[in-house]
């Protein structure tokens, strides 16, 4: 800890303020926007006040009714989307990693350690650097514009692996060996000791890997080419690149608002185990 | 219900071939039916592995051991019919008391009413009752070792195994835990192995005492024999607090023997009762410190390069420290044993 003095103070503040003001604005600006219609916001200045055109925009972009609706498929649709796409890869990711977690320290088998290590490498490997072959593999499989398609390339996870592989090595070994001697199965070790146990660590990890999924624009830019398979960050990129029509502003900031909320929600609820999870273990 | 235990010439080899660490040489012993049995050792001598075997948690890599007339060696630890008290007491930290101890009946799917049922005896009987709807972390070190004690008994094994199950307890409650193992035992006249580095716990505990060294067992009898008839040095030199002095190079040894005598036999010239005679050995011993235990005074003395302990009377003189004392033992409390190979003579 510093000393207290009042300048130091003073500027920490100055800072803690220049700080929220930065990722403050752009919020501030896509709710103003939001809530003018198109005209006012092709204005130049655009305003930096509330207008009354919230709820009128929300319903136009929502359901693709009304004036100015540049994409064939409602935001609902896409917020359907984004939101099943999420979702799958969150809970894909960590029951996968959860199994090859519990299978990697309690169980001996031969190239355990190989296994592992090909695993841990992995963690150094984007979807970026592999998005090619990755595609070619989706697209032999006809899975181009289908669910699958945009969930199960990603859901293969290294460092949640690793991250559940660290929180099973510190559960005592004493744990299993008295389920063993209950007569538990190695599944019902797993399923009524480890799983409970892990719940804080689950729930972090599903935060984490939700925003993963709802932020992903690359893979679904390749794999969705269809218009009713697009996730709500791609959407929002095809309204602002309206080629011989003017970008309806006021619609664009309208849908970035909705794909703020689910995140947002996500880490409203979760808060708690999110924080519980990354602090301590219930041991 | 028969549940005898019986090892036959148990190894344990941990890693392959060449490179590979034996930390048990050829362990045998016989457990009879109901008997409360402590393995008793320093740390490393391989007792946390054998009972370990027993359990079924480590593999035997040569021998035997049969449970009740069954040879177990390749039963799950499950279907050996017994229950394990962990040192740490390895409670599911996410279950309540009441499930803790249920867990394995519920996987054994015994009925509803007859869990219920066991439980609360078991309860009742460690003086858990109240805290049956508690979670783990919620007891005291004292009540965890008894919820682990519960989840043992709701089994009605065969055998108890216990891997050091006090010594994360306060002293003063691990004296009343003793108490209340033996009279759990009583109670329920489990045939019971009890893993220990302690010897005090093991000389109250048990009926019957293994002493381990290296993998190799040292001595199997009563505590009675064990402490009046040491089978060799090592034993000799571990039970007892404390232990048996032992002389290698004083005055009255014949070439080739050591010479055993317990604290409580070497008496202070004087003081005692005792004069020397011919029935007796005598030697001139320096004094270095004290320790005043209440009841009891210890003398840490040297008779020329090897020292002794002496165990005095509180209401005896004081001894100064620097001085001189003259220390008798006699004849028929001297134990000896040979200088090769420890081994108890006579």
């Amino acid at each position: 800890m510093m000393g207290r003095h009042r300048l130091l103070d003073a500027l920490s503040h100055l800072v803690l303020c220049i700080g929220v003001l930065i990722t403050v604005f752009p919020i501030y600006v896509a709710l103003v926007g939001a809530s003018h219609t198109a005209q006012e916001m092709a204005q130049s200045p655009i305003p930096l006040w509330f207008g009354h055109e919230t709820w009128n925009n929300l319903k136009t972009v929502l359901w693709g009714e009304g004036p100015g609706v540049t994409t064939q498929v409602p935001v609902y649709r896409m917020l359907w989307v984004s939101c099943v796409t999420a979702i799958s890869i969150a809970v894909g990711k960590i029951i996968i990693s959860l199994l090859s977690a519990f299978a990697i320290v309690y169980f001996r088998f031969p190239f355990r350690k190989a296994v592992f290590w090909g695993i841990f490498v992995t963690l150094m490997l984007p979807v970026e650097v592999r998005i090619v072959p990755t595609y070619q593999v989706i697209a032999d499989f006809h899975m181009v514009n289908s669910f699958a398609g945009l969930t199960i390339p990603l859901i293969a996870s290294a460092t949640a692996t690793f991250l559940f592989r660290q929180f099973f090595l510190t559960v005592p070994d004493e744990l299993a060996e008295a389920s063993k001697m209950d007569g538990a199965t190695p599944m019902r070790f797993f399923w009524d000791v480890l799983l409970p146990l892990s719940r804080t660590t689950i729930a972090a990890l599903f935060v984490i890997q939700f925003i993963y999924g709802w932020n992903q624009y690359l893979w679904p830019l390749l794999i969705s080419t269809e218009e009713r398979m697009y996730p709500i960050v791609m959407g929002i990129r095809s309204m602002t690149a309206g080629a011989d029509s003017q970008v309806q502003w006021n619609l664009v900031m309208a849908t970035a608002l909705l794909a703020l909320l689910p995140p947002l929600l996500v880490v409203l609820c979760m808060q708690k185990w999110f924080i519980k999870g990354l602090v301590d273990t219930e041991k | 219900m028969m549940a005898a235990i019986e090892l036959k010439n148990l190894v344990k080899r941990y890693g392959v071939s060449t490179k590979a660490v034996q930390v048990l040489h050829n362990v045998s012993a016989e457990i009879h039916d109901g008997e409360f049995v402590v393995i008793v050792g320093p740390s490393g001598c391989g007792k946390s592995t054998l009972l370990r075997m027993v359990a079924g948690l480590e593999d035997i890599t040569e021998g035997e051991i049969r449970i009740g007339n069954n040879r177990v060696n390749d039963l799950e630890p499950s279907k050996r019919d017994i229950a394990m008290v962990f040192q740490n007491y390895a409670l599911y930290p996410h279950m309540s008391v009441f499930d803790n101890m249920a867990y394995g009946l519920k996987i054994a799917k015994v009925s509803k009413e007859e869990i219920k049922k066991r439980v609360r005896a078991a309860a009742r009987a460690l003086e858990l009752s109240q805290l049956l709807e508690r979670k783990p972390r919620e007891l005291s070190g004292g009540q965890r070792q008894r919820v682990a004690m519960g989840r043992a008994i709701v089994r009605q094994p065969q055998v108890f195994l216990f891997d050091e199950p006090l010594s994360n307890l306060d002293a003063k409650l691990r004296a009343h835990t003793r108490l209340e193992i033996q009279k759990l035992h009583r109670e329920l006249g489990t045939t019971s192995l009890f893993v220990t580095h302690d010897q005090v716990e093991a000389m109250t505990l048990a009926q019957r005492m293994l002493v381990m060294n290296e993998g190799r067992l040292q001595q199997f009898g009563t505590p009675e024999e064990v402490y009046n008839r040491p089978a060799n040095t090592f034993v000799a030199g571990f039970i007892g607090a404390p232990p048996m002095n032992l002389l290698y190079e004083v005055s009255g040894i014949e070439e080739g023997r050591v010479l055993g005598i317990r604290p409580e036999h070497l008496h202070i010239k004087n003081t005692s009762h005792l004069n020397a005679t011919n029935d007796a050995h005598s030697w001139l011993a320096q004094v270095y410190a004290l320790e005043m235990l209440g009841a009891e005074r210890l003398v840490y003395a040297r008779i020329g390069q090897e020292d002794v302990v002496v165990r005095t009377d509180v209401a005896s003189d004081v001894p100064e420290i620097g001085g001189a004392l003259e220390l008798i033992a006699e004849h028929h409390q001297v134990h000896w044993f040979d200088k090769k190979t420890g081994l108890r003579q006579k």
